[in-house]
């Protein structure tokens, strides 16, 4: 007798949340290996591939050496030059700008597509959605067609004497940028888009009402509320635009490298497994700061 | 001051609404609405949920713009003035506190948007912060607080700025029942000390009768009835204002010399009523009950249900499904058939006529 209560009281511990929560984290294994074999072991042969010396032929000689992170720092066989360290820069200009540009474009949109009636909203949200299926490689061609002296846009530019008759919009930087935020303002808008839909409209009445202006109004009661959002759409956008090269290979051309570029050039044409290497050091370091900066200063402003 | 007094006609210092008309879609929220509140004035604006009420109040506080007519306050026209230009604020039903700022920051806020220089906002904050008995939570997140915590804090944020018009949109609905008789008493003496004017929107009339100088009943749109309080809960025009502030008896009858026949006996009246077939209404707690007949206007009775309210008993009685008032506790069963007397000058006749 007794021992059947004491079954039914064991029975009825184990369905309750807190222990199937933590017998959960047996399921987290699978996922785990996956991620040890196929990014953290990756990661550390990326390592240790940094420290060694490129062979006559690209293959990998066994010497360990600093070579590879004191010619990214810019000490070549001719004296200093800031080349690679220009190019981690503008990657980072880039995807600032790219950055920055994608929520203002993102915001109105937010609130206009919140603004639509519940049926039309889905629409609208696919809208935003379906170049983000559309392959990369093929949306980046599709700009070469946009961009082209044939469009009304290259016509247009030639005629303000930006660009000579006949010549296409690219490769340039403007093409980069036309690239870039077309393909990330998806990743903003829509974890941006969930936190305009739920706003708190009574927050922004309440802040008319006290006397704030346009600016204090949005930054009071608008930015705090959709912070949230915000974030997730800042970090989908930044970190993933510094190491994009697709874009600004494509659109670029040459002269525009970003740091996506050279890693890529490292394993490909130049085949520089170890310099290619610890350029991506360089950008996972620059990453890994970033992201520091960004939990700091979030931890700042959502005090809450 | 000496521009003052060459103005030709004098300036209404306090709110004046002209013939406010507001659609939203197909729905006709306001309809031709006219009011005036004085200065100093605690005015209340009461009635069912979709009356208008509340857009009115918005309105005034400048968060809806009105389809026509026009609003004066401190006899400037403010009509299409956004809300941040109005010295009106309002006293959310939500609060509407902002959550990522303190309490301190909360209340300091309009006057930052007014640039006030950082001393005065202090002195400012923390007298209105004292006064509400807040000057513990400053540093507080809204969060942290309870719901009569966040009602004055909520008070506190609007009356920091001194404005011409408080506006309140059922600021107690949140608080729990014991609270919020506490609090309208409170919020009662607060406007009678800072002179200030407040205008109330509720859809409980007792919060109306408890706080007000005078109200306006409100009803699809359209003010029906205004005036103090006493006044227009003794003399309801229509059987929707009977109704809707206290429990009034309304019976149906039709007009015969000297009174009205209803179905159960002739009532005598102090005035004529201005159609044939209409409406009178008697408060429950002015039947008077007895055991012997009464001189004028006596009906025989049959107790049929009794209600317990604490201070007072409710008792049904056939015929007419009246109920009666008593406060004396005098146990009458179900029934038990008694005399009731609806004195001619307890009756009153109400406007709408018999449909």
């Amino acid at each position: 007798m007794k021992r059947t209560e004491s079954l039914i009281t064991w029975y009825g511990e184990l369905t309750t949340r807190r222990h199937l929560l933590k017998r959960g984290g047996l399921f987290l294994v699978p996922g785990l290996l996956w991620l040890m074999l196929f990014l953290v072991l990756p990661s550390l042969v990326l390592v240790v591939v940094s420290f060694v010396t490129r062979g006559a032929y690209g293959e990998l000689e066994w010497v360990f050496t600093i070579e590879n992170y004191k010619r990214l720092a810019g000490f070549t066989l001719f004296g200093w030059t800031a080349d690679y360290l220009l190019i981690l820069w503008r990657s980072i200009v880039v995807a600032m700008v790219t950055t920055l540009i994608s929520v203002v474009l993102s915001y109105p949109l937010c609130f206009f597509i919140a603004a639509r009636s519940e049926r039309n909203r889905y629409m609208w949200l696919t809208l935003v959605m379906i170049p983000f299926w559309t392959n990369m490689v093929i949306r980046a061609y599709a700009w070469f067609f946009i961009l082209s002296p044939e469009m009304p846009f290259a016509k247009l530019a030639a005629l303000l004497g930006c660009i000579p008759d006949g010549a296409p919009l690219y490769p340039n930087a403007f093409a980069v940028y036309l690239g870039m935020i077309s393909m990330f303002i998806p990743f903003v808008t829509l974890p941006l888009y969930a936190g305009v839909e739920r706003l708190d409209w009574s927050l922004v009445e309440a802040a008319q009402d006290l006397y704030a202006s346009r600016i204090r109004v949005f930054t009071q009661a608008i930015l705090p509320q959709t912070m949230p959002g915000l974030s997730v759409g800042i970090i989908f956008t930044f970190f993933p635009a510094m190491g994009m090269f697709v874009v600004p290979d494509l659109l670029g051309g040459a002269k525009y490298m970003l740091v996506g570029n050279l890693i890529q050039q490292q394993f490909g044409t130049s085949r520089d497994w170890p310099f290619g290497a610890a350029v991506s050091m360089g950008l996972m370091v620059l990453t890994m700061i970033g992201l520091q900066i960004y939990r700091r200063k979030g931890k700042e402003i959502q005090v809450v | 001051m000496i521009q003052k007094e060459k103005l030709t006609h004098p300036i209404h210092e306090g709110l004046t609404v002209k013939h406010i008309c507001k659609q939203f879609g197909t729905v006709k929220a306001l309809d031709d609405v006219s009011l005036t509140v004085e200065p100093g004035e605690f005015f209340t604006l009461l009635g069912p949920s979709g009356c208008g009420k509340t857009t009115l109040l918005r309105i005034i506080a400048g968060l809806e713009m009105a389809d026509s007519g026009r609003i004066f306050s401190g006899g400037k026209e403010i009509t299409r003035l956004p809300a941040m230009k109005r010295q009106v604020n309002t006293v959310f039903q939500s609060y509407a506190l902002f959550p990522h700022l303190t309490i301190y920051e909360n209340v300091a806020f309009g006057l930052r948007s007014r640039k006030f220089p950082e001393d005065e906002i202090r002195k400012r904050v923390d007298r209105r912060l004292e006064m509400l008995d807040l000057g513990a939570m400053a540093q507080r997140y809204h969060h942290q607080l309870s719901g009569g915590q966040k009602q004055r804090v909520a008070l506190a944020r609007a009356l920091v700025n001194e404005p011409d018009v408080l506006l309140l949109d059922e600021p107690m609905s949140a608080l729990d029942a014991r609270l919020r008789a506490q609090v309208q008493e409170d919020l009662r003496r607060l406007q009678r000390k800072l002179g200030l004017t407040f205008i109330l929107v509720t859809h409980d009339q007792a919060e109306a009768l408890v706080c007000s100088d005078r109200l306006a009943v409100m009803r699809d749109g359209r003010v029906i009835q205004t005036g103090i309080p006493e006044v227009v809960y003794d003399n309801p025009q229509d059987s929707f204002v009977a109704k809707f502030l206290g429990a009034a008896n309304l019976i149906s009858c039709t007009k015969v010399p000297g009174g009205v026949q209803t179905d159960f006996g002739f009532l005598s009246l102090e005035s004529e009523p201005p159609w044939q077939e209409g409406m009178v209404a008697i408060r429950p707690e002015w039947i008077r009950i007895g055991e012997q007949q009464p001189e004028c206007n006596g009906i025989r009775a049959k107790v049929t249900e009794i209600v317990y309210r604490g201070s007072s008993f409710d008792l049904w009685l056939e015929p007419g499904h009246l109920r009666v008032r008593t406060s004396s506790y005098r146990r009458i069963d179900p029934g038990r058939e008694v005399w009731l007397e609806l004195a001619p000058e307890e009756l009153v006749i109400l406007k709408d006529e018999a449909n």
